[in-house]
């Protein structure tokens, strides 16, 4: 079995043509380097600065049998970018990854390690325990994460210590369903599948990562979005 | 049972228990000497929990990692990553 191991990464993009070069040229490194098999699977969602353009040039240079384009027509949401690019993942396990730069590829190769060390189902990356952080937040940004996820920890117990990251290993036919049992948007989703998991009697491991936070474009965290969060912790806290 | 319903559950059984030993249902001695204190104990408590969830946030702030070193490898490897790709015949947009 261990020897047809395989791993999609999926990269749901928008509007991320000064990105996704970096992050195609740094995951064909580290990957090539660990020397598992893979394929990238790029879902761009109609970005109309040209993404989509700059993900085929990828695809000459690096061929297509790693690099796999399955673009839709418009922005439909993070949970349907999964379900449409598991759907053509040839790998038996899925890696879950920002497109942005902020989760660094060098720790795929930590997620595969761990995740073999005690077949885990998921193996998830943690920006807050053991040599993990996040780099390019000030204390405002820090207080509300560090709070929201005490309170987290306090409501729900999940046993995991980062719940809303985004930087994941699964076992495919886990993700396929967790995606299912899961109505959250935006990052309450990324709690939710770990809270199902948790509920469906999954195992998880954890990996430190350094998150950078954006290189290029904006990061905000805004007064809707800490609502959203609010009320998908709520939900989860009435229902799980 | 959901996560909601244990956190009722617990509660109700710690203020039944506050309230029979506040009435009296339970007679005990260090209770009728510290009245006040168990009038009051809910709100301690709160208060206690309350500063020490506080400390305990401001303490995993000062001491949460900043990752420069990752963010200065990021900034070196985007410029090995342009060099190369370039080489390799990308067009960069800009």
């Amino acid at each position: 079995m261990a020897l047809n191991d395989k791993y999609s990464i999926l990269l749901p993009t928008y509007n991320e043509i000064e990105n996704l070069p970096i992050i195609i040229w740094l995951l064909v490194k580290h990957m090539d380097a660990s020397e598992y098999p893979y394929e990238i699977i790029i879902i761009d969602d109609g970005s109309p600065d040209g993404t989509l353009e700059a993900a085929e040039q990828l695809q000459q240079i690096y061929g297509k049998d790693k690099i796999v384009l399955r673009p839709r027509e418009k922005k439909l949401g993070l949970g349907t970018a999964y379900i449409h690019g598991i759907k053509y993942a040839t790998g038996n396990f899925i890696i879950i990854m920002d497109a942005d730069l902020s989760h660094h590829p060098k720790f795929i190769k930590e997620f595969v390690q761990t995740q073999k060390s005690r077949n885990y189902d998921i193996v998830t990356g943690t920006r807050y325990i053991g040599s993990g952080g996040v780099h390019g937040w000030d204390f405002k940004r820090k207080l509300v994460s560090r709070s929201a996820n005490l309170l987290t920890q306090i409501l729900l117990r999940p046993g995991v210590s980062d719940l809303t990251g985004s930087f994941r290993l699964y076992k495919k036919d886990v993700l396929e369903k967790l995606i299912k049992s899961c109505i959250s948007k935006g990052y309450v989703f990324q709690m939710e599948m770990i809270i199902r998991a948790r509920e469906f009697g999954y195992t998880i491991g954890e990996v430190p990562i350094s998150f950078v936070d954006r290189v290029y474009g904006q990061s905000k965290l805004t007064g809707s979005e800490i609502f959203q969060f609010a009320g998908g912790l709520l939900y989860l806290f009435a229902t799980t | 049972m959901t996560k909601l319903t244990e956190w009722l559950f617990a509660a109700g059984i710690l203020i039944a228990l506050w309230f029979s030993l506040l009435t009296n249902k339970i007679t005990n001695n260090l209770v009728t000497n510290h009245y006040n204190l168990l009038l009051y104990s809910p709100i301690i408590f709160l208060g206690l929990f309350g500063l020490f969830a506080l400390i305990l946030v401001l303490y995993r702030v000062y001491t949460f990692n900043d990752c420069d070193e990752a963010a200065e490898e990021l900034q070196k490897e985007i410029i090995q990553a342009r060099t190369d790709l370039n080489r390799l015949g990308f067009k960069f947009k800009m």
